[in-house]
């Protein structure tokens, strides 16, 4: 007969109407706004419609979600802030759209490179958040973001990010990605302990434009 | 680099090898290191085409392109032609001097290089000599210049190839807009006023349409053509893409698209990049199926490269393939549904599935859509803790029985049915004819699946079927999709069991790697068909030469053959079920 197809169709848009209801009583009103149900909603056990109420109700980001890079520093005991970075150039060098810029200084006295860089910008606007930068940094220094609201009133300075812009604490960096920094900490102490077994504690070296 | 034109003395030097003695005078092999296949001399390339086609059986024509070889004055065009039973390709190639290059149009002999010589005379300004239609094709006409050729600059010129020096160590940051301001990025042809230009490419666009003498017998009631533009601007186009039709009332009697809205000159950046940095820009081409596009890329570097990946590597690729495949199915499907007026209920029931499948992506790579997870021999980073628990999740316990709802949703559809049955049918030999790829192939009655045809990867390990169906129409394109993701679900659920431990990369990761001179040509089955690179090195840390076989692009070829005599309500609907995405189109 003809429109059995249809109406077997709109008997599954039924079904699909019905399924978030049927949820709703699941979750006595507390489909929404409960970051347990939202887990559940988003998950592979999801039924009824699936929208998100942002900004109130957010997705979990992932560990490895990559948004802007960010620059990393060790504060230390004094209290003094320690940039990771050397300014080796590397993340620069690997920008595929080559939006980061860096400005390395001599010391005045020895002539040789200062291993911490006197500036450090990114065009946020230029950047495609493809993670190449982080992952091919040799001294952990610079990490992917989770931060990806970034609105602002001017289009063109403000999306030019400086150092003092880029530069977050290890301990953030701990926070929104726990297991590639417990990884970076085991690197950067295995580091450590090869340098001492060398002997002398070293500031590491720049490493050199191949 | 090095050079050998095979001129008399070196044929006679060496011994012939069989094909060469079977076409003595035509085919010369290609003995440059690192390059495969034959030189043809240009006067002899539509007769020997005729004959590859007819007597080797070579029918399918993959990939048509052109390099240049700047300073060398000289450009070469690279034909590579497949049997439809499968195996290996056929490559030929012929040279022509740079400041007048022309070759024999193959448009007679394959018609599906109709747009890949527009494509190679818009770009490199080969012309093509015999062509029915030699229009620029992305760039507009009033453009100056071909922006492929090695002596051609772009308005934002830096330099010849990145890493730019200026970025470190002393870092003087600026914007390129503000070096060059907007009206200076643009170079007109000389003596060219914008204000006072009259497009004159609608012209000959309008004059290269087919009409039909509609009232030649002197019956009936005598009717007007009219032209009509479909798009840029319209939801149906799935970006900014333009039809435009002729119509007998109703009835469309050609059509021709025209795109270009979103070209880049992907290809060109890519030749300034280096080898890694085409990684997440391959993503930004079919953006529904990044994961395929990096796999096609991968290949080809690797080809070159001469690795391969380990063994974990090669299954967490075929999932993300397939994965990949599904995704890009369900959008496909869901979006035809739209085309066909179901104004976005199984759209979101599809994509409601898609988010988990991104989800994953996302967890994996990084981001949903750009996902740029693969690297040369190895992948950017293992599967996080959890991540192969819930694919298991999903292609034993979800997906399924969702694939098989929204089977059940819409291919008994009586609407769906008698708007799709039917409907822009094109026959098998056309479907080859026009080197249409993938979905579309296969839905006219030819199991051309590169996964088995030539297979890649670890696909010859995995039991499944090539999905294949007969009528050629809108509704075989649509019930092939659903096919497919079925089939991916066998791959994926074999592959998610075989799974094996170990390490990702084959040697130390590196962000500049050496990459031997010579040419590969790699291809995937990517979800909308055949996607192939052909990439150059000549041991520098920039690719020579970055093409792109771009599925969705050929397949518009046959666009014009499959929406004649059909009504231009169906037009849409035919458009949706070839599956286009414009990033890939216009690159």
């Amino acid at each position: 007969m003809y429109g059995i197809g249809i109406l077997r169709g709109l008997a599954i848009t039924i079904k699909h109407f019905i399924e978030t209801y049927l949820d709703d009583l699941r979750w006595l009103g507390r489909r929404y706004y409960n970051p347990e149900a939202l887990q559940v909603r988003q998950g592979p056990k999801a039924r009824g419609v699936f929208t998100v109420q942002y900004p109130e109700e957010r997705l979990t980001i992932p560990e490895e979600f990559r948004f802007i890079p960010f620059l990393i520093y060790d504060e230390l005991e004094d209290g003094t802030k320690h940039d990771r970075c050397t300014s080796c150039g590397i993340c620069a060098k690997v920008c595929p759209p080559q939006c980061i810029w860096i400005v390395r200084s001599d010391d005045p006295v020895t002539g040789r490179p200062i291993p911490e860089p006197v500036e450090f910008y990114i065009d946020v606007d230029i950047c495609m958040n493809c993670g190449l930068c982080s992952e091919y940094c040799p001294f952990e220094a610079i990490r992917m973001d989770h931060d990806f609201e970034l609105a602002s009133y001017d289009r063109f300075a403000e999306n030019i990010y400086n150092k003092a812009k880029l530069s977050k604490p290890a301990s953030y960096y701990a926070s929104v990605r726990p297991l590639n920094y417990a990884i970076d900490e085991a690197a950067i102490a295995e580091k450590q302990a090869k340098k001492a077994a060398r002997g002398g504690l070293k500031v590491p070296e720049v490493q050199v434009d191949q | 680099m090095t050079e050998q034109t095979a001129g008399p003395t070196e044929q006679t030097a060496r011994e012939l090898d069989p094909l060469e003695q079977a076409f003595p005078g035509i085919l010369n092999r290609d003995e440059r290191a690192g390059y495969s296949g034959y030189l043809v001399p240009p006067a002899k390339l539509l007769e020997f085409a005729t004959r590859l086609r007819n007597e080797l059986g070579y029918e399918y024509l993959s990939s048509l392109t052109a390099v240049d070889y700047f300073p060398d004055p000289k450009m070469e065009v690279v034909y590579h032609a497949y049997q439809i039973e499968g195996g290996t390709g056929f490559v030929f190639k012929t040279q022509v001097p740079r400041e007048d290059p022309v070759v024999p149009s193959l448009v007679e002999v394959y018609p599906g290089a109709e747009f890949q010589e527009r494509e190679a005379w818009d770009l490199f300004g080969i012309r093509f000599a015999g062509h029915p239609d030699l229009r620029r094709i992305l760039m507009w006409e009033g453009f100056e210049g071909h922006p492929m050729r090695k002596d051609w600059r772009e308005g934002y010129y830096e330099e010849e190839v990145k890493p730019f020096k200026n970025r470190w160590p002393d870092g003087g940051v600026y914007r390129i807009e503000d070096k060059v301001p907007f009206h200076m990025n643009v170079k007109y042809p000389p003596e060219f006023s914008p204000e006072g230009w009259v497009p004159e490419g609608d012209a000959a666009l309008y004059a290269g349409m087919g009409r039909i003498d509609s009232n030649g017998d002197g019956q009936g009631i005598k009717t007007d053509q009219i032209i009509v533009n479909l798009g840029p601007q319209h939801p149906s186009t799935h970006g900014v893409f333009r039809m435009v039709v002729t119509l007998d009332g109703e009835t469309v009697s050609d059509l021709k698209p025209v795109m270009g809205y979103l070209h880049r000159n992907h290809e060109q950046i890519g030749e300034r990049n280096t080898f890694l940095m085409n990684m997440p820009y391959t993503d930004r081409l079919d953006y529904i199926s990044s994961m395929g596009n990096n796999f096609g890329y991968a290949l080809t570097v690797e080809k070159l490269m001469g690795i391969e990946p380990p063994e974990r590597t090669q299954y967490i690729r075929v999932i993300m393939a397939e994965l990949t495949r599904i995704v890009n199915h369900l959008w496909a499907i869901g979006f035809l549904l739209n085309d066909l007026g179901a104004f976005f209920t199984p759209a979101l029931y599809a994509i409601n599935e898609r988010e988990l499948i991104l989800d994953v992506f996302e967890a994996t790579a990084g981001s949903r859509m750009m996902c740029n997870y693969f690297r040369f021999g190895g992948l950017a980073r293992d599967l996080p803790p959890g991540i192969p628990e819930r694919i298991r999740e999903l292609v034993f316990e979800r997906l399924p029985g969702r694939i098989d709802e929204l089977d059940a949703y819409l291919s008994e559809n009586e609407i769906v049915r008698s708007r799709c049955i039917g409907v822009g049918v094109l026959p098998p030999e056309k479907a080859i004819a026009y080197s249409t790829a993938g979905p579309v192939l296969r839905a006219s009655g030819v199991p051309y699946d590169v996964r088995r045809a030539e297979p890649y990867g670890i696909y010859d390990r995995f039991n499944f079927d090539v999905a294949v169906r007969y009528g050629g129409d809108v509704y075989d394109r649509y019930l092939i999709r659903v096919d497919e993701m079925k089939q991916s679900l066998r791959i994926l659920q074999q592959a998610i069991d075989q799974l094996p431990e170990g390490p990702i990369q084959t040697g130390k990761a590196q962000y500049q790697v050496r990459v031997p001179a010579g040419e590969a040509y790699g291809r995937v089955e990517n979800p909308k068909g055949e996607l192939g690179f052909y990439v150059i090195s000549n041991g520098k840390p920039n690719p020579w030469r970055y093409h792109i076989r771009a599925p969705s692009f050929i397949n518009l070829t046959a666009l014009g053959e499959m929406c004649k005599g059909y009504k231009v309500a169906d037009v849409v609907a035919i458009l949706g079920s070839i599956d286009i995405v414009l990033g890939e189109v216009d690159r």
